[in-house]
């Protein structure tokens, strides 16, 4: 028998994926729909505040944290950025996108710090993380959108599933290297004034670590951004739906006018997130 | 000083690299340190270390770079975990003690003063000194209270607000001394301390920390490398040399008895006179008289002529020093009436004298202006020996037989 015969698949690997995801499908989907549920009420909340609430209350709350926070020139430029949107028509699905982009980068920071924390102190972890992250910011998101609607059906929540697993790279990364950043000086005298392993996470680590770990997590929002036009191809909504739509019925208008809402939105969540990082 | 050992430390061993076992063996086999990292790649830290530390007492830990010192004094507190051997804290073996019983030592008995300060940057200089009570869990008023009692102690009491990062480098490390000292410990462990100071600002740290010794006796250990520093503020010193203890004792006593080329080498450049005293070279060779009644001047004149010394000197009963007699004063006197001839009458004018704890540089002055050798008293005022030109400069002979080299050395670096 000839090794170096490539005519023939000698392993059906494509073949084992699909019986596996149908096997999970089949068997398991109980299991996903309940993962959907925090997502799903996280969803609501967010949403129901920027939907529900009259228009100028969304804005003055931008406006007031931005003022806030980064000071009087992002202040104005998110009071234009909202203004510019409502007038193009797109305030609906700009607030879809704002609640489904916070809901995937709450979830992103509620499993990515821990993950990051953990990375950061054990680089035994980190061996074993690493190709598994690695893996999640080059796998295109195509190859598990389908997957992801298969096991979850399509719609919003859906659509931050796949969110989730493309923006949570920077955040568990930029944690665990803010954790490592920390000076062996400063835990040794911790450790040397008798503090605890979680004392020196609690007093030591974690303080020293924020404004890496902010970093990460305005990356994170960066790239749940990057996600909306894609997640809009399983009904997921919001500015993405206008791109999908003017690009396949050759509307070019309308996908500028949803590519232009989703780069002000951008910048100027961009420039709010980075100000808490330099707190 | 009553003399308890509040460290003891037995056979200490750390061996970093995988083969810790095979690396005692080989020692054990007679194999030097560097000859052990080739066959097995392991680095002898510290090895068969037993000295003690006594309550109360300034421990200087002392020797070059890489020679374990740093290495020993983080095993005292297992910030370094040791390979074998024993470290007893009170009578304690801290290396049997689980996780809970040493977070309580670090936090109750011993605190730490860095070479790199470590102080928290997100912490402001309060927050920094009373870092220690808040891992105990000492509620906020207490802690603050004891941190800026330990700020006034360092003088920082007026930055208590201030961050780390706005402070000099002295200040950050007089907060570094203030956070070793709110948690009140017996012991303080000084890593280096000081040597990141410039020179003026490192003496003033020391004066500083002898002052808060002279207040509270904490036993410290002080590491170094700088031998000045060690002498000028160590009762006792330790030297360190490739991971050995070779020699433990007085500054002087090392001085004068040093264990080997090692030690010697090291105290090369020291300058005796700073260190020495009086009472360390004086000798008791000299000609005594006792003064009993002052009315037998013939038979002391008698006793120098025999032992061949032109000066005398006149104790009374309890040895305390009363004046020096020369065989001229004495013959003189016995031109004079016989009822003026006591020995009082033949003192030398122009005597003094000196105490034991002066050192030699301080009686340098006094032994080179007068003919006769400089008597050298305790605190009592009683006799313990004399210093003459010849044994003043002998001493210095005998410690320092390469003091031009270095003083042309030192000279040609500036």
């Amino acid at each position: 028998m000839n090794f170096l015969n490539f005519d023939k698949k000698l392993i059906p690997l494509d073949d084992w994926v699909q019986s596996f995801v149908d096997w999970l499908v089949f068997n398991h989907r109980d299991i996903f729909q309940a993962i959907k549920v925090p997502i799903e009420l996280c969803l609501k909340g967010f949403q129901w505040i920027f939907t529900e609430l009259p228009p100028v209350v969304v804005i003055l709350l931008f406006v007031l944290v931005a003022w806030r926070f980064a000071g009087k020139k992002i202040a104005l430029f998110s009071l234009i950025t909202l203004l510019l949107v409502g007038y193009l028509g797109l305030w609906e699905e700009t607030m879809v996108t704002l609640a489904m982009v916070i809901s995937s980068v709450f979830f992103c920071a509620l499993v990515g710090i821990p993950l990051g924390i953990m990375t950061g102190r054990s680089d035994r972890f980190e061996v074993f993380l690493r190709p598994v992250l690695d893996a999640m910011q080059t796998i295109p998101p195509f190859v598990y959108l389908v997957p992801v609607v298969m096991l979850f059906s399509i719609g919003t929540v859906s659509g931050i599933l796949a969110t989730i697993v493309f923006a949570l790279p920077p955040i568990v990364r930029l944690t665990s290297l803010g954790i490592r950043q920390v000076h062996p000086e400063l835990i040794e005298a911790a450790l040397a004034f008798g503090a605890t392993s979680g004392q020196v996470l609690r007093k030591v680590q974690i303080p020293l670590a924020l404004p890496s770990i902010m970093a990460g997590l305005n990356q994170t929002l960066m790239m749940a951004l990057s996600m909306v036009v894609i997640a809009a191809l399983i009904g997921a909504g919001g500015l993405g739906n206008p791109v999908v739509q003017g690009l396949n019925t050759l509307e070019i208008g309308l996908a500028t006018i949803g590519g232009l809402a989703i780069v002000l939105l951008a910048m100027m969540l961009d420039r709010i997130t980075q100000s808490f990082g330099q707190r | 000083m009553e003399q308890t050992a509040k460290i003891k430390v037995r056979n200490l061993f750390k061996i970093f690299g995988p083969h810790p076992k095979k690396a005692i063996k080989l020692l054990e086999q007679g194999l030097t340190k560097e000859e052990i990292f080739e066959k097995t790649e392991t680095t002898i830290g510290v090895q068969r270390a037993s000295f003690e530390i006594y309550t109360g007492e300034i421990f200087v830990i002392m020797g070059l770079s890489g020679s374990g010192k740093s290495t020993m004094v983080r095993m005292l507190n297992r910030l370094i975990e040791p390979t074998s051997g024993q470290v007893f804290v009170d009578g304690e073996d801290i290396t049997c003690m689980n996780t809970e019983q040493l977070v309580k030592l670090r936090r109750q008995k011993m605190s730490m003063v860095f070479q790199s300060f470590a102080l928290m940057p997100h912490m402001t200089v309060i927050e920094n000194a009373a870092f220690g009570l808040e891992l105990d869990g000492t509620d906020k008023l207490t802690r603050e209270t004891r941190a800026l009692q330990a700020l006034e102690q360092v003088g920082l009491e007026a930055w208590a607000q201030s961050r780390p990062d706005e402070l000099s480098g002295g200040m950050q490390q007089r907060v570094g001394l203030a956070r070793g000292l709110a948690v009140d410990p017996d012991i303080l462990l000084m890593d280096e301390a000081f040597s990141a100071l410039d020179p003026l600002i490192r003496t003033e740290m020391q004066d500083e920390l002898l002052k808060l010794q002279a207040k509270a006796k904490r036993t410290i250990v002080f590491i170094s490398h700088d031998l000045d520093e060690a002498m000028r503020i160590g009762d006792r010193i330790a030297i360190m040399e490739g991971g050995r203890v070779v020699q433990v004792g007085s500054p002087e006593e090392i001085l004068q008895n040093p264990a080997n080329d090692y030690v010697r080498a090291f105290f090369r450049g020291v300058d005796p006179t700073n260190i020495l005293t009086a009472g360390d070279i004086a000798s008791d060779t000299q000609v005594t008289i006792p003064i009993t009644d002052g009315k037998n001047p013939r038979a002391g004149l008698q006793r120098l002529i025999k032992n061949d010394r032109d000066y005398a000197y006149v104790l009374d009963s309890n040895r305390c020093f009363q004046g020096i007699v020369s065989t001229d004063s004495l013959r003189e006197l016995f031109e004079k009436d016989k009822s003026q001839q006591l020995i009082p009458n033949a003192f030398l004018e122009g005597v003094v004298t000196a105490k034991a704890s002066d050192s030699m540089q301080d009686i340098l002055p006094e032994v080179a202006s007068h003919p006769w050798p400089l008597p050298i008293l305790d605190e009592e005022g009683k006799y313990l020996g004399a210093i003459s030109k010849n044994l003043f400069l002998r001493t210095l002979h005998r410690n320092q037989p390469e003091q031009l080299a270095v003083a042309e050395a030192s000279d040609g670096e500036q």
